[in-house]
């Protein structure tokens, strides 16, 4: 009984991080919603675009995830001529929406 | 890894270089307001970022820019999807209106093989005529109804009339009356719009050549040739306007109606910069 009370909280948390990860992904895929797949190559992405560079080692080339997260909110701060969409600047997508898809990319 | 910041740099280096072209453009259009200046700016840019690409071979839209996909569209162009509309259209120009009148007495050379004069600025009306507008101005002239600018019957009409015009080279002029047309038009290309913030040029000058998903993007300076076009997407030929209301909703921005003055404009602008293209409408697209 104890034992199970210890346990249950964790098994509940793995899956919601999954569950997360898994909305994230989905975000980052969906036509309506990221599509980020347009412009970058993404692991288990079909037909990705090549306007960006591809989405890899993101946590190597990211070790802040706050820097990630500015440059999804808002690439123009980056670099002014960007081809990005503010996603945050513009609200294309819910704050909500780009920390799971910032969770999501940091694991690529 | 190495590789990595090096195509970040390319990216980077490459937009600049498009932006800088676009801002000098604007700068000399701003100063001057030549037309002439700008064309041979844009057609320059597309001739650097397509060393191997006959700037005329933009006509062709994207599939001049990919063999694969060259290949599937001149397989389909053996049967052309707007050869009925062709003929549809030769029947109803000269089908006579409930006064005697035709079509043909509306325009130059009886309107064949006139289209590389559209649009023009018309100094009376004192606004851009595209070929679809100078089509419903004659059938209010001689008493009819105008045509909805998305119907059959206006592709038609208009498919036969580029067809008379193929192989004619655009020879669109701007007059001083003209240019705050042409410079409303030209700003509407460069202009950031919609949720998304593109201008058209992000996407066919900016990233031209680049995939956008499984789409290539294509060269302005062939983007006003092939009109009306056959696309199996819609099912029938429609107009360049029909073509921007789509460029305009894929980024989150408020399409116009086809035909408004904006559009008008910014079909002046286009058009223009493809002067010395040759006409090859109809065309098919998917
Ligand atoms: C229309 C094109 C386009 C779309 C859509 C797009 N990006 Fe980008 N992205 C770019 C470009 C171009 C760059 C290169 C840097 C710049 O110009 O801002 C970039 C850079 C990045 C970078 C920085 C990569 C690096 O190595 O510096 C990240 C991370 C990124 N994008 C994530 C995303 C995510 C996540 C989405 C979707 C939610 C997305 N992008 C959608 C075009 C796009
Ligand atoms: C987000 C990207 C994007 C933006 C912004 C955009 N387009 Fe497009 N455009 C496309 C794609 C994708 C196609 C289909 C592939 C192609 O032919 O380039 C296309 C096709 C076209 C075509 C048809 C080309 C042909 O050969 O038939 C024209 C004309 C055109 N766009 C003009 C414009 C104009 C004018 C604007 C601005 C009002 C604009 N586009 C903005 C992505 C874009």
């Amino acid at each position: 009984m104890l034992l199970l009370g210890l346990l249950l909280p964790g098994l509940a948390a793995a899956t919601t991080e999954q569950e997360r990860l898994a909305k994230g992904e989905a975000l980052a895929f969906d036509r309506n919603a990221g599509n980020c797949l347009s412009c970058h190559v993404m692991a288990g992405g079909e037909l990705p675009g090549n306007i960006g560079p591809p989405l890899i080692q993101m946590r190597l080339r990211f070790p802040d995830r706050e820097v990630l997260r500015a440059q999804i909110w808002d690439a123009a701060v980056r670099n002014p001529d960007t081809l990005m969409p503010p996603y945050g600047r513009h609200s294309v997508i819910s704050e909500e929406e780009i920390d799971q898809v910032v969770d999501y990319i940091h694991t690529l | 890894m190495r590789i990595l910041p090096g195509f970040i740099t390319a990216i980077t280096l490459a937009s600049s270089a498009v932006l800088w072209a676009a801002d000098v453009a604007a700068d000399v259009a701003a100063e001057t307001v030549n037309p002439e200046a700008d064309r041979q700016a844009f057609v320059s840019f597309y001739k650097n970022r397509f060393p191997d690409i006959d700037i005329q071979a933009h006509k062709d839209g994207a599939y001049a820019l990919d063999p694969a996909k060259r290949a599937q569209w001149q397989a389909m162009e053996d049967f052309p999807p707007y050869e009925i509309a062709v003929d549809e259209g030769r029947e109803l120009f000269s089908v006579a209106f409930t006064n005697g009148k035709t079509y043909a007495d509306c325009f130059a050379r009886q309107g064949i093989g006139i289209k590389q004069e559209f649009p023009h600025f018309d100094m009376d009306q004192n606004t851009v005529v595209t070929l679809e507008l100078a089509i419903n101005q004659c059938r209010v002239a001689n008493n009819e109804a105008e045509l909805d600018y998305d119907s059959d019957e206006m592709g038609v009409i208009t498919a036969y009339m580029a067809f008379t015009s193929r192989g004619n080279h655009f020879d669109i002029k701007v007059p001083a009356a003209g240019l705050a047309a042409y410079e409303s038009g030209k700003q509407f290309y460069y202009e950031r719009r919609g949720k998304l913030d593109f201008s058209c040029s992000g996407c066919h000058m900016q990233a031209t050549g680049n995939m956008l998903r499984a789409e290539i993007l294509s060269a302005s300076v062939g983007h006003a040739t092939h009109w009306p076009t056959y696309r199996f997407k819609w099912e029938k030929v429609g107009g360049l306007h029909k073509r921007f209301i789509e460029c305009n909703e894929q980024v989150g921005a408020v399409a116009l109606p086809q035909q408004s003055e904006a559009y008008r404009n910014l079909e002046y602008f286009l058009t223009y910069m493809s002067n010395g293209m040759e006409l090859n409408g109809p065309a098919s697209r998917k």
